[in-house]
């Protein structure tokens, strides 16, 4: 049976999420920061800015983050809560993902610092002993983790997870507690101790090359080498294991898989401890080997490992593919892509529509921000930065906005007018003022077609105001079209409004002789549409009756002829069928002007104080 | 007709019977013309309705009202579509009918919607189904209207025409045909104009299919200034696998939606390489068919769809996080992942059913649990 319903069926979701407006808003910040960043900067200090550019992404990354879990840990909603620590899930992956970008990218960190950078890297998504041995204990078979086992010398797990991520000093200091545990084993702990206090680390600093520290690095290999074939571990297995980590004993090391957790983890440890000046170009060889026997035919790669392992091999364009692919919000891959590009690292390919990734992501990521009632203004922002398409999309897009209010009208207009989009501009205006006048507000209908500059539409409503006038003998609106100033010039039928009003208003003040000359230089400068006149001459009237003489003689005269070439253009047929209070009118002002002429003729033969 | 309330939901506003036979199409007109409708019908007529603006009691209780402006009732068959052309052409629009006549029909005063003429009378010589207006207000480009027909008859004549403007004579001619299409046409389209120069025309068949109009140099013909172009078929889609009835673009003219007799809605999208795929299939309802719409990044626990990745989230990963102090430390973190962008290089070739063949397979349990945040290395520096 078909249904007779409508859907409403929408994409880019996440828009719409609260806790994620941080993100969008600060991002948005930082890329605009980008972009006006200053280009003349070389080398080493616009490598710098760029590496601070994506920090602060990072950062914000970050900060979204722990709101996310901030709010996944106050609901009560089993389901609210579960979609947070989604949400939170993804976010540290895309975290994870672009600081591995940054180092091997943005940063290109080389030999020496590489290391030092991945290490920062894999600690700051750090496994955390107490956890993993929750997870274990709450697994369906306890038992069969190697963790259960050492579940209760925890701190035994604790120094083996410092040492895989290389954090020697923290090592050092709790195996001191395992030492003091075991008397016995006190020399053989000094032993270790020292080796792990005299290992060697490629440094930041200058002070030293890769070679000299090659060097060191290969007799302390050795000495390591000679302690263990001596025995002087076998005693205690844990030291052993520690010792033959420190050799980078392969064995050893996955001997920890459920401490390392990840393969990436496992590989960043056996380069610390066997290859420590690895060069960014030799990693992918390691990364590939390290994913196949950490995964060991268990398991195959997830998005997660593919997009690690593209970044490992330099494969730019794949790391956003498969980025893109995975996630379906284009933000990440807009951003990230636009960093990239700003550090020169995108080759631009001829594109069908002439554009090219950065844009076309860029374009993407801006367009699912206009459906959002507050973060398209964003949206503006990144359009402003597509060269090529970023205009017409405006364009198409800006028109679409839903104009519930003034307020938003105008900020869309503010918008258009500061991009000389004109006929955007007309275009808007001219839909508020439809509406406006279907909803019979005819000041602001009148004000939406001066901002327009749309004389047609202008004229249309200075007649329905002129209309009403006649039928109510008010104005409406009075406000607007006191203070129309010089845009009363934009169509004639404005310009009589405007005037027409000041003549009554110079009317109110008791102006007469002004509104006199007002009201003939309306008719005879033919301001005032023929249509008018009747009304114009009635509107005389008045001022024709007051006790004292307002008109002069020569505009008494003009009076009569305005008067005599309305009538006089009617035909026989149309003085006919005028009804009685026309032709009355007709009379009363013939009357009155006549009454004028004669005291004014004689006011003007009047000698002055005689 | 349905408004938008403030709250975001929809309500049926306005509803009544008007024509006397099925209606077909509305459409309509641009809001600087005010809230203005046109319906077309199988009782031969087109009728183009205003919204008037009532009481204030009609606003609270939800209602509006259209008031019909004026009918047209030159058709002597079923009006089988209406459509408004382009703003900047004015306040004009079409219908086409049964009997293969086309009429363009114009009201010269936009205040006035009761006074509308006939300006152009098309003859197809078939049976028209749809009409589309070219959205370009370009200078360089002539209005054109696209026609489709279903005509059923035997001999095979191309079912879409194209028709222009012709500056010199003041009337619309025949500029192309397309050769190709020869099964019935349902729907047709033109996409909005980026200012490119040439156009693009999506077309509801059988299949889904996209045309590039490129136009080359006018012929000087005696009747002068007639286009000629250079058709491309950019994209043929079957996976409707029955009659596609309706085709309609985005703003931009970047996704195209389709529907079809299989009872499903289909979006189409150019990657950056222009190569055409689909990005996301919906059913009748909304709902995106199993894994293959885009949802968001954060998996929204809504529809059925969800289901699936949950399966696939149960067995724990590298890629798996959770954070440490929540009480259920089983919190999956598999990105929901659906292919919205086709990736740049024309390498890797993905279908739908690629993008939901990658989530599911079973994972041994490699789970990391990240530590609070407050620890981070001093030289992060950030």
């Amino acid at each position: 049976p078909s249904s007779s319903r409508v859907f409403v069926v929408r994409k880019d979701q996440d828009i719409y999420i609260q806790t994620l407006r941080k993100l969008f808003n600060e991002s948005h910040g930082i890329f605009i920061g980008l972009q006006r960043s200053e280009e003349e900067l070389a080398g080493k200090s616009r490598k710098a800015q760029l590496v601070q550019v994506s920090k602060n992404y990072r950062s914000v990354i970050r900060a979204c983050m722990e709101d996310m879990h901030q709010a996944a840990i106050s609901t009560r909603d089993p389901a609210l809560h579960s979609q947070y620590s989604t949400q939170v899930s993804i976010l540290s992956a895309m975290e994870l993902i672009w600081n591995l970008c940054e180092i091997l990218f943005v940063e290109a960190a080389a030999a020496g610092p590489l290391l030092l950078r991945l290490l920062d890297w894999v600690r700051l998504h750090v496994c955390d002993v107490d956890n993993m041995v929750r997870e274990v204990l709450s697994s369906e078979n306890p038992s069969k983790h190697e963790l259960f086992w050492n579940a209760a010398n925890r701190w035994f797990l604790q120094v083996d997870v410092f040492v895989l991520q290389g954090r020697m000093d923290e090592a050092r200091h709790l195996l001191a507690k395992e030492a003091s545990a075991n008397p016995t084993s006190v020399n053989m702990y000094k032993t270790l101790d020292d080796l792990m206090k005299k290992m060697p680390v490629p440094s930041l600093g200058n002070t030293q090359t890769l070679t000299e520290m090659e060097l060191k690095w290969q007799h302390w290999h050795e000495e390591c080498q000679r302690y263990l074939q001596d025995g002087t571990f076998a005693s205690n297995s844990h030291m052993e294991s520690i010792c033959k980590i420190l050799l980078g004993d392969e064995d050893a090391i996955l001997e920890k898989k459920e401490l390392l957790t990840t393969w990436y983890q496992f590989l960043v440890t056996r380069l610390l401890y066997s290859h420590p000046t690895v060069k960014p170009m030799e990693l992918r060889f390691y990364a590939q080997a390290c994913m196949d026997l950490f995964l060991g035919g268990e398991s195959s790669p997830e998005p997660l490992d593919t997009i690690l392992m593209a970044a490992f091999e330099f494969e730019m364009h794949q790391v956003i593919k498969e980025c893109s692919i995975a996630l379906s919000n284009w933000w990440f891959v807009a951003h990230l892509t636009d960093l990239l590009d700003h550090c020169k690292l995108l080759q631009s390919h001829n594109l069908y529509f002439g554009s090219n990734m950065r844009e076309f992501l860029l374009l993407e990521y801006a367009s699912g921000l206009f459906s959002h009632h507050s973060l398209w203004q964003l949206g503006v922002d990144y359009f402003d930065h597509c060269p090529e398409y970023g205009r017409v999309y405006l364009e198409l897009h800006i028109e679409r906005i839903p104009l519930n209010t003034e307020q938003k009208a105008l900020k869309v207009l503010r918008i258009c007018e500061q991009r000389q989009m004109h006929e955007q501009v007309r275009s808007i205006c001219k839909i508020m003022a439809m509406k406006a006048l279907r909803n019979n507000r005819l000041g602001s209908a009148l004000s939406w077609s001066i901002r327009a500059k749309d004389a047609a539409f202008a004229t249309l409503i200075s007649d329905r105001f002129l209309k009403d006038y006649c039928e109510r003998g008010c104005f409406s609106d009075l406000d607007l079209i006191d203070n129309l100033g010089p845009s009363m010039l934009l169509s004639d039928r404005l310009t009589f409004l405007g005037k027409y009003r000041e003549f009554h208003r110079l009317y109110g003040e008791k102006r007469f002789s002004e509104a006199a000359k007002l009201l003939l230089m309306l008719m005879t400068a033919h301001i005032a549409p023929c249509s008018f006149w009747m009304t114009l001459l009635t509107d005389a009237l008045p001022l024709l009756e007051q006790k004292e003489v307002i008109f002069s003689a020569e505009q008494t005269y003009e009076l009569m002829r305005c008067l005599e070439d309305l009538t006089a253009g009617k035909s026989d047929k149309q003085k006919f069928q005028d009804d009685d209070v026309e032709t009355m009118k007709v009379e009363m002002l013939r009357l009155a002007l006549a009454r004028n002429l004669a005291r004014v003729i004689v006011k003007e033969g009047t000698l002055e104080g005689s | 007709v349905w408004d938008k309330s403030e709250n975001g939901d929809w309500h049926c506003t306005a509803s009544w019977k008007t024509h006397s036979g099925s209606v077909w199409r509305v459409t309509w007109a641009h809001p600087e013309f005010g809230q203005v409708l046109a319906s077309c019908s199988f009782d031969r007529t087109a009728a183009v309705w205003e919204e008037i603006v009532g009481e204030s009691n009609d606003k609270l209780r939800g209602q509006s009202h259209w008031v019909k402006r004026t009918t047209l009732v030159d058709s002597r068959t079923s009006v089988t579509d209406v459509k408004f052309a382009p703003k900047h052409m004015g306040l004009m629009l079409a219908t086409c009918s049964a009997d293969g006549v086309v009429r363009i029909y114009e009201a010269p005063d936009v205040m006035n919607l009761s006074q509308w003429s006939l300006q152009h009378e098309i003859s197809c010589k078939l049976s028209c189904s749809c009409i589309s207006w070219n959205p370009s207000s370009s200078r360089a480009h002539s209005p054109m209207i696209a026609v489709g027909s279903d005509d059923n008859s035997p001999n095979i004549l191309a079912k879409v025409q194209i028709y222009e403007y012709n500056e010199n004579t003041r009337k619309y001619a025949k500029a192309e045909a397309l050769m190709t299409v020869t099964d019935p046409v349902h729907d047709i389209a033109f996409a909005p104009n980026l200012g490119r120069s040439f156009h693009i025309l999506a077309v509801a068949t059988k299949d889904v299919r996209i045309f590039t109009l490129k136009p080359l140099r006018k012929e000087l013909t005696t009747s002068g200034g007639l286009t000629k172009f250079e058709i491309h078929i950019v994209a043929q889609f079957d996976n409707h696998n029955s009659q596609v009835w309706r085709v309609s673009w985005n703003i931009t003219g970047t996704v195209l939606a389709s529907s079809g007799d299989d009872g499903c809605v289909r979006l189409w999208k150019a990657n950056y390489m222009d190569n055409w795929k689909c990005t996301g299939i919906l059913k009748g309802n909304g709902s995106p068919v199993n894994g293959s719409s885009q949802q968001g990044i954060f998996n929204a626990s809504l529809g059925s769809a969800n289901t699936s990745l949950q399966n696939s989230l149960n067995g724990s990963s590298a890629s798996r996080y959770f954070f440490p102090p929540l009480d259920s430390p089983r919190a999956g973190s598999r990105w929901s992942s659906h292919a919205q962008l086709l990736p740049p290089p024309p390498l890797i070739e993905h279908s739908c059913d690629a993008d939901t063949a990658s989530l599911q397979y079973p994972h041994p349990r490699r789970r990391c649990v990240s530590r609070p945040l407050n620890l981070l290395p001093e030289n992060e520096g950030v």
